[in-house]
């Protein structure tokens, strides 16, 4: 019998990273203290604590929404594009040199396996910024007219799930159409917001045209609530992005929501099987799950499904589970207890409702938040675990018999971000991707991003498109047009 | 419950039904689940960022050591090359006999007899390579006549080439019937040689084409599949790899039988052997860890893991007049 072949432990050192006690607000090209309380960010997979950040309070975000106008009155505004172009081609290098410590330091405050910062967040990270960075001096160009003027001063919220990745979605795009902006990161991922905000004051930015706010719930309410920000983006959960719409209904803010999904898998009789249970795995444990655009349902057609779930369990039994610094980790910790907790609670609901539930075996650690990649078939349209975002590790497994009744339980849900079609015939793919009510369609493949490329969704997965020309569009006046 | 007549659900029955004509092979080769280039690539490069360090190290590099066959495959081979090679896939390392030896030395048929009485009864087995390597563009007769001369002289392990020609024309159940051939070859008279079917993945050109290819080897009774003959670019890769691997899989998993898999030509670092291993690791599992179920077709590899080894053991890099040339 041959002896298994064991991978002993390689840690990523975060040696590379020097994190400090307490962060202040970066405000007007400098870190000040907040005038509120303070906020612990842990690192999930131990529940140490990492830092302190400040939670900045109603008058520190209206300093901060204060210091953007200003910069955008005094200095932003009258930056030529070719200016603008430099400071963000200066940023996407600062992000590019000190890749490794931005990905250590977003595994250790999210619970992503290094793997995934290091090879997806971060260089799409600097991708965007270098993308955004070529339009910035050729919005003339881009379809709105002949001189397309910014919308002014832009308040962003972001969730924890791509912390920095989501700053950057914001930001670079903003920037390069000439807003300033005043961006809150989530409350449990606010370090590599703050490390970027150093990079920011590294690249010589003007003072005030990134602000960054810490803070929770009520600092957001703050942000996007106050009267001097011209432009809302989100990106989080469609509850909270129906109360940011209701706050700024009857204001003249612009408004861009990307919210929840609950995308189908497709996968036909005739798909590339092995590449098939890839792109599952892709689509649903790509870190772990929290990902909005997650492939959550798959639909796969009754006369494969046996055969195909078995092939899945196989594959997920190879997944490594553990230490998100571990450069052979797969699956990393949840990046909260409240998240854990509500992933728990709904895979008890499948439970109670009858679907059939599996966990890959592995061992999960004794400290931190870990879910094991769980599957459940059996499934049915009117379970919750079909309807409802768990935005974790659970996939649940539904079939279909024709591509007709393949698009009619795709679109049956309220949400329409993504959606993944497998089968080796191209024209099928067409066909489908025209019928699919989904935002991005994938074909063969699963959670491929490019900053070329828009992302955004139908329904209430929200609106407004982020990514490509179409991204500029949000931040640009583009009523004339 | 019947199983639906879908291409994932092989067994023995359908395997015998597909090869009772050359329109049944067509159809069950064709019939087969395709494979998404984008995807297949995607998998290789992705397990290919695995880091080994330390103890998975150590252990991998004598396992490597273990599978490969040290090959010798060039017009200016004589007796004495012959002989260096043997000596050094019997005791690697001369410094260091906690170096396992080698799997197997692979020449060309006329050095078998050469080979064989070198390694004796080492354990090293004598592998050849026979019908008309590398193009095998021979008649049938030809190819046999080279088999049956690479048998009689004590090969344990006969590395044939299949008809690509062929293949890539459709011909299937003549490629098909060319392998049985040669099988029968390695079992005459009480011979009992392994048969490692080279598929020629370079001159395939697609991974669809690699997986009806392994299907067909293995229908027709190969040991072992082998991507290439290391004559033509290119030669072994990860994501051609794994494409046969999953083909091995997807046998057992049909017919409850082992299937060998030897990637072969340009695999020259530990780092490449590394990323061979993990790729058989979490692929087809611990079963294939072994020279039984895997080999790497190499030359130079072997050198470049002896350094390795060394430095693992001394903390410092030697260098190339530490390991002995051939």
């Amino acid at each position: 019998m041959p002896t298994p072949f064991e991978y002993a432990p390689a840690p990523e050192s975060r040696a590379v990273v020097d994190i400090a006690p307490s962060y202040g607000l970066f405000i007007d090209g400098e870190f000040v203290d907040g005038t509120g309380g303070a906020l612990k960010s842990i690192n999930p997979a131990t529940e140490e604590v990492l830092s302190e950040v400040a939670e900045a309070s109603d008058a520190d975000v209206d300093r901060a929404v204060k210091a953007a106008r200003r910069a955008y009155t005094r200095v932003w505004s009258r930056t030529s594009g070719k200016d603008r172009a430099k400071y963000l081609f200066r940023i996407a290098r600062l992000v590019q040199e000190r890749s490794r410590e931005l990905a250590v330091l977003e595994s250790l405050d999210n619970g992503k396996p290094i793997k995934e910062s290091r090879d997806v967040d971060i260089p799409l990270v600097a991708a965007h910024f270098f993308y955004y960075a070529g339009w910035a001096d050729k919005l003339e160009h881009a379809g709105f007219g002949p001189d397309p003027k910014p919308l002014g001063v832009a308040g962003q919220v972001i969730p924890w799930n791509f912390p920095l990745l989501m700053l950057a979605w914001k930001i670079a795009p903003a920037l390069a159409a000439g807003n300033t902006v005043v961006l809150k990161p989530a409350e449990t991922t606010p370090l590599t917001a703050l490390l970027f905000a150093e990079i920011c004051q590294q690249a010589d930015l003007p003072p005030g045209v990134v602000n960054i706010v810490t803070g929770a719930g009520e600092t957001g309410r703050a942000l996007v609530s106050h009267p001097g920000v011209d432009k809302v983006a989100f990106t989080g959960s469609t509850e909270v992005g129906k109360a940011i719409a209701r706050a700024v209904a009857g204001t003249d803010k612009r408004l861009t929501l990307e919210l929840g999904g609950k995308a189908a898998n497709i996968v036909f009789d005739d798909a590339p099987i092995d590449q098939a249970v890839e792109g599952i795995v892709q689509g649903i444990f790509f870190n772990q799950g929290h990902v909005c655009c997650a492939g959550s349902r798959l639909l796969v057609q009754e006369s494969i499904a046996d055969e195909l779930v078995a092939r899945l369990k196989r594959r997920l039994s190879t997944l490594r589970l553990g230490d998100p610094l571990d450069k052979n980790t797969d699956i990393g910790a949840i990046n909260s207890l409240e998240q854990l907790e509500r992933i728990r609670h709904l895979a008890g609901v499948g439970d109670d409702e009858g679907a059939e539930r599996w966990t890959a075996d592995c061992d999960l650690p004794s400290k931190g938040y870990w879910f094991a990649p769980t599957v459940f078939t059996g499934v049915s349209q009117a379970h919750r675990i079909a309807r409802e975002e768990i935005f974790g590790p659970v996939l649940s497994v539904l079939t279909f018999r024709t591509p007709s009744e393949a698009v009619e339980k795709a679109n049956n849900t309220p949400y329409g971000l993504s959606a993944g079609i497998w089968t080796d015939k191209g024209s099928r793919i067409l066909k489908m991707a025209d019928q699919l009510r989904a935002g991005v369609v994938w074909a063969n493949t699963f959670n491929r991003f490019d900053p070329t490329s828009p992302f955004g969704g139908y329904k209430e997965s929200g609106y407004g498109r982020e990514g490509g020309r179409h991204g500029l569009a949000a931040y640009l006046d583009v009523t004339g047009a | 419950m019947t199983r639906s007549p879908s291409a994932l659900a092989v067994d023995q029955g359908a395997l015998d039904d597909a090869v009772r004509s050359d329109a049944a092979l067509r159809r069950f080769l064709h019939g087969l689940p395709g494979v998404d280039q984008v995807g297949a690539e995607a998998r290789a490069a992705a397990l290919s960022t695995r880091s080994i360090k330390t103890s998975a190290k150590a252990f991998a590099i004598d396992l490597a050591i273990s599978m490969i066959d040290l090959t010798t495959l060039q017009g200016n081979d004589t007796h004495g090359k012959v002989r260096t090679l043997c000596a050094k896939a019997m005791r690697p390392d001369p410094h260091d006999a906690s170096v396992p030896r080698t799997a197997a030395v692979c020449v060309y048929n006329d050095l078998v007899g050469q080979a064989r009485e070198q390694l004796g009864d080492s354990g090293v087995k004598v592998a050849a390579v026979t019908t008309a390597f590398p193009s095998g563009r021979a008649s049938l007769a030809v190819k046999l006549a080279d088999t049956r001369d690479a048998v009689v002289q004590g090969a344990d392990e006969v590395d044939m080439v299949i008809d690509r020609g062929a293949f890539l024309s459709g011909r299937y159940l003549e490629v098909f019937e060319e392998i049985q051939a040669v099988k029968q070859v390695c079992h005459e008279n009480g011979a009992d040689a392994h048969l490692k079917v080279i598929l020629e993945t370079g001159e395939l050109s697609t991974y669809d084409n690699v997986r009806r290819a392994s299907w067909l080897a293995m229908m027709a009774g190969a040991d072992f599949i082998k991507t290439s003959t290391g004559k033509i670019s290119p030669a072994a890769t990860l994501p051609v790899t794994l494409v046969m691997l999953e083909a091995c899989r997807d046998w057992r998993d049909a017919t409850g039988r082992m299937m060998g898999m030897k990637p072969a030509g340009g695999i020259s670092t530990t780092k490449d052997a590394m990323k061979y291993l993990v790729l058989v690791n979490e692929t087809v599992g611990t079963d294939w860890l072994t020279p039984d179920w895997f080999r790497f077709g190499a030359s130079s590899l072997l050198n470049d893991l002896l350094l390795q080894r060394q430095k693992m053991s001394t903390g410092r890099y030697s260098g190339p007049d530490y390991v002995t040339v051939d």
